[in-house]
């Protein structure tokens, strides 16, 4: 029995800061947490986790999609989990690409938005944002109540049915309200017959398995073409 | 709502502070006063938060006597309170004509209401700054003093809350007349963070901190409200000298 929450967004939005603020308040709680930290190359954040003396995994993905490798490691996860009798599983992404959000029906999809970024950014972020279940946004120390509340509002407007929070990691504020929002999260009890929101983008072309050459005579598989047809307009 | 009272904490040492209650009725200017890390923006945060002995300080706001609990407490805040804060800038990418348009949408003004809000918002700003603003403007690309007075002049205009909280109004150089002017209304419960005598002295009572915590409350008597007087004649000529020389006059 335990709650697998994804925590996605985009780069720099302060998902680790957020997670270091909230973790402590869970702990506190009497909840046991492990994070699995997802990157595609190199990630110091495991040392942050290992300071909050909580168990923490780094899950490289090398030359895979790091959304793709995420979804395929979920089983490993799970059991990671468990043996570490985990009662919370926080699985941040690496925050590359807004195509996908790689939550399921099962897990808990907790989306991080910087509120420093550009006003047309939530509108940016896709299903991360719009299939999430809590949208938690970051650095409000640095906006005005006024830029707070449009913000707010155009993130309502993406997704109504989200529940919404205001942190300032550095401060710590706001992590409670968002520790009070997990604790009451239904625990599951298996990933079996879990399922993706939403699709992931359809490979596989002839990059993603290595190839360097470019050129339309090296390129096979699932090829996409930029229609340039409203551009001479 | 017609009164907000504070509930004692614990200061930064973790000693409790001596007070039973401070209650504070709407219609009123309070201050706050202390040194630099004295706390003072953390009370401002603590009544913004509507905090109920959660935060850091364990202080507990009430709302015509009564705790606001956790569900209601974003909803509440940002209808009730108004925060005014040390932000110098704003960071949306959006143009002032965008921001009053986006926010009025935001807060649910209705139609009659919006029409020609944004020439209403920029004159009250135009009247808090001397670097004029105008509707096209980038809100990033806004001065300090610019920026802190469309934050004054959005909050007097479009936040229609009961409680203002004002951290440093003297900043910027901008009217400080002006902008409390247009920010205190009519039946509003006003706090104002501040280091400046004459400012302190308009409110008829204010709360000292000090490491921390609130360490005692003032009331203004009858030699301050003289004193009040004298500062005033001393800001007026301040502030007539100082238009003088940005004009290039003789000061003499």
């Amino acid at each position: 029995m335990k709650r697998i929450i994804m925590v996605t967004g985009g780069s720099a939005v302060g998902k680790t800061a957020f997670l270091q603020a909230t973790i402590p308040y869970l702990t506190s709680c009497g909840q046991y947490c492990c994070v699995c930290k997802m990157d595609c190359l190199q990630s110091d954040d495991q040392k942050t986790y290992r300071r909050l003396g909580i168990p923490c995994v780094t899950g490289l993905s090398n030359d895979i999609c790091p959304d793709h490798f995420l979804v395929s490691n979920l089983p490993e996860l799970w059991n990671w989990a468990t043996d570490s009798k985990a009662d919370f599983l926080f699985i941040e992404s690496a925050g590359l690409c807004h195509r996908c959000s790689p939550a399921t029906e099962k897990t808990a999809a907790l989306c991080v938005l910087d509120a420093t970024a550009s006003s047309r950014s939530p509108s940016r972020l896709g299903p991360m944002l719009t299939q999430a279940d809590a949208i938690v946004i970051t650095k409000i120390d640095m906006i005005s109540q006024a830029e707070r509340e449009i913000i707010a509002h155009q993130v309502a407007e993406l997704n109504e049915q989200a529940a919404m929070f205001f942190v300032d990691g550095r401060e710590g504020y706001g992590a409670e309200l968002v520790g009070d929002w997990l604790l009451a999260l239904p625990a599951i009890t298996t990933y079996e017959n879990d399922l993706l929101r939403h699709t992931m983008p359809s490979g596989v072309c002839s990059y993603c398995v290595g190839e360097r050459r470019v050129g339309s005579d090296f390129q096979l598989g699932v090829v996409g073409k930029i229609d340039f047809s409203e551009a001479a307009r | 709502m017609t009164n907000l009272s504070i509930l004692p904490g614990k200061d930064r040492v973790g000693k409790a502070e001596c007070f039973d209650e401070i209650r504070l009725e709407r219609g009123n200017l309070y201050s706050i006063v202390g040194s630099t890390g004295s706390g003072k923006s953390r009370l401002i945060k603590d009544i913004e938060q509507l905090v109920d002995g959660d935060s850091i300080t364990g202080r507990r706001i009430l709302l015509d006597g009564q705790p606001v609990g956790k569900e209601r407490r974003n909803r509440l805040s940002n209808s009730l309170i108004a925060h005014l804060g040390q932000n110098m800038k704003f960071v949306l990418d959006i143009s002032i004509e965008q921001f009053i348009g986006q926010h009025a949408s935001a807060r649910g003004l209705p139609t009659h209401v919006r029409d020609s809000l944004a020439e209403r918002v920029i004159a009250t700003a135009n009247r808090i700054t001397q670097e004029p603003i105008f509707a096209e403007l980038q809100l990033s690309a806004l001065s300090g003093g610019q920026s802190r007075a469309l934050m004054a002049s959005d909050i007097a205009h479009i936040c229609d809350s009961p409680v203002v909280l004002i951290d440093e109004i003297e900043n910027a150089g901008i009217d400080k007349h002006e902008a409390l002017q247009a920010l205190v209304g009519t039946e509003k419960l006003v706090l104002l963070v501040t280091h400046d005598p004459h400012t302190a002295l308009m409110a008829g009572m204010r709360i000292v901190l000090d490491h921390g915590g609130i360490v005692r409350t003032v009331e203004r008597d009858e030699q301050e409200q003289r004193l009040f007087l004298e500062l005033e004649t001393n800001y007026r000529n301040q502030t007539t000298l100082q238009q003088r020389l940005r004009r290039g006059e003789h000061l003499a």
